[in-house]
């Protein structure tokens, strides 16, 4: 469905050029949603605008549903860029207009007619959970309801694909989840494709599928999540796998490393680690966590070691996959 | 006071009080009209100052955008008092006489025009790039962007600026009285610089503030009224 072959993109600054993507081959499937993560100056926003050539790649090709990007006339780029839209971390919502003509704008563009383009705004809001917000101005609104209005505009044409630029860096833990949930509803109902950029590790964590990890304007690893997540190979890769960019073997050499991520667990269940020794009689040690709580909900990651003796780590590993309310993964650390 | 009554200033000034409101009108439509039509050679120029650049929705070959600028400034740079001169024959060219407020227009419009572009490029600079961005991600062309985007979203800025410009005119179009451009500013120069009248100048001064007044104070209510950025 996207199809990106070693595309380069240079740009020229006042120091020389700067290489901000080199050789980038990345095959996006239809209905994926794939994740492309990276640090900040990873050249993770280039590569985005590469895919609709709000930036263009100085070599290689981009090929989306089977048309190569490269090769479009202005007007056939408009007219693809109508199938592949995008939201932003800015909103970037139109200020003196209200939602309804904010959504109706893309459509206005392609020259919809009013009456057939204000019933479609309707149902875009319905969908998005803000029906009583046809006549706001973007400026009353909260971040995460400014990012909905921004998702049922980019709807409002009908894409196959939904690029989202750092949509939910710029809003709260609990505004993102339910921003996530909204994209993955998209994807699930509508069959839209999702490229979501982001520097955040739990985004890929919550709804990523096949995830890129870009680093320095390369991508240095490429697969499904929990494959990337269970043994990640390169170092950027390590660097955001593991929390605090910990997990050195030879801190605890021999021992086997477990990475467990709370999706959600209620903090009123009962302690992880406490419950291990107790009732599993496993004394695990933490070797890295990054955890918060958002509204009684425990959200992030933890590495541990197990125990070890072989038996008890065994034992240990049983009893934490059948744990509710975490996944985990045997790590190679 | 029964001493002021009996001087020549103040009988200067009632011989002239039924000539005011006439003088008030003239100055009033010299600006309008002028504003107006700076407004209409300005606007598209100001949005080709910020359109055109390398980087623009819609740039243009950098050689016309030097060429612009270079003209723009150099309008601008000719005292008004000396372009009323310089434009002498042209005035006479289009409106057939340089005396009189409809002859005044021509200079007024010719510099005020670089300056309201001027205006118009700093309001539509105001514009955040991210917008004009999501506006082109969604296959925008430029000519759409300018007119539903960048104008539109930079409006409240329009507006005070084009004030700014309309107060500005209007001071002008009163020094165009030293030519013989009528209004206000003429009455205010006959009496108050050649033949040292100074309560005509002072009323007719006067008259002139209730009228800049009166511009700012509508100009800055219809700013914050079509802003639709601030909570009401």
């Amino acid at each position: 469905m996207i199809e990106i072959q070693h595309m380069t993109k240079r740009f020229a600054t006042q120091s020389g050029t700067v290489v901000a993507l080199r050789d980038i081959s990345l095959s996006i499937r239809d209905r994926d949603i794939y994740g492309i993560i990276g640090m900040s100056g990873a050249g993770k926003s280039t590569l985005v605008r590469c895919i609709n050539m709000l930036e263009r790649p100085d070599e290689g090709t981009v090929v989306v549903n089977g048309r190569e990007m490269n090769n479009l006339n202005a007007a056939e780029l408009r007219a693809a860029r109508r199938e592949i839209t995008m939201i932003f971390q800015q909103f970037n919502l139109l200020m003196q207009r209200t939602c309804l003509k904010n959504i109706c704008f893309p459509m206005e563009l392609a020259k919809v007619p009013k009456a057939e383009a204000v019933k479609r705004a309707r149902e875009l809001l319905e969908l998005v959970g803000l029906p009583d917000k046809a006549d706001a101005y973007p400026a009353q609104l909260s971040g995460g309801q400014k990012q909905r209005i921004a998702i049922a505009r980019a709807l409002a044409t009908n894409p196959k694909v939904l690029l989202c630029d750092e949509a939910t860096s710029a809003l709260d833990p609990n505004t993102t989840h339910s921003i996530l949930q909204l994209i993955r509803k998209i994807n699930q109902e509508l069959g839209i494709t999702v490229v979501i950029i982001t520097h955040q590790m739990s985004v890929v964590e919550e709804i990523c599928n096949r995830v890129a990890i870009l680093d320095e304007g390369t991508v240095v690893e490429e697969g499904e999540v929990q494959a990337i997540f269970s043994n990640p190979q390169s170092a950027a890769a390590r660097r955001l796998v593991f929390p605090g960019g910990a997990a050195r073997s030879e801190m605890l050499p021999g021992r086997r490393m477990v990475r467990v991520a709370f999706n959600g667990t209620q903090t009123t269940d009962k302690p992880l680690v406490a419950s291990l020794a107790i009732e599993c009689g496993a004394l695990v040690s933490i070797v890295a966590a990054d955890t918060r709580i958002v509204n009684g909900q425990t959200l992030g990651s933890m590495l541990l070691a197990l125990p070890e003796s072989r038996e008890d780590a065994e034992k240990a590993m049983a009893y934490i996959r059948n744990y509710p309310g975490i996944t985990c993964e045997e790590v190679e650390a | 006071m029964s001493a002021l009554f009996a001087s020549e200033e103040w009988q200067v000034l009632m011989d002239n009080l039924p000539t005011l409101p006439f003088a008030t009108w003239e100055s009033f439509y010299a600006t309008i009209l002028s504003t107006f039509l700076a407004l209409v050679i300005g606007i598209p120029l100001g949005v080709l100052l910020v359109a055109g650049e390398q980087g623009g929705v819609l740039p243009l070959p950098r050689w016309l955008m030097q060429l612009l600028n270079v003209v723009i400034n150099l309008l601008r740079s000719v005292p008004f008092l000396i372009l009323m001169i310089f434009v002498i024959p042209l005035s006479q060219a289009i409106v057939g006489t340089s005396i009189g407020t409809v002859a005044s227009i021509v200079p007024l419009v010719i510099a005020s025009f670089p300056f309201v572009s001027r205006l118009v490029e700093s309001s539509l600079r105001e514009v955040d790039g991210g917008v004009i961005e999501a506006a082109q991600s969604m296959g925008a062309t430029p000519m759409q962007i300018i007119a539903k985007v960048m104008i539109p979203e930079s409006m409240p800025s329009l507006i005070s600026n084009i004030t700014i410009a309309l107060t500005t005119i209007l001071g002008y179009s009163a020094m165009a009285g030293i030519i013989g451009g009528g209004g206000l500013g003429q009455i205010a120069i006959n009496y108050g610089y050649y033949r040292y009248k100074y309560l005509i100048m002072a009323v007719a001064t006067a008259l002139l503030v209730v009228m800049v007044q009166v511009f700012q104070s509508l100009g800055t209510w219809l700013a914050t009224h079509c802003d639709k950025r601030l909570r009401r």
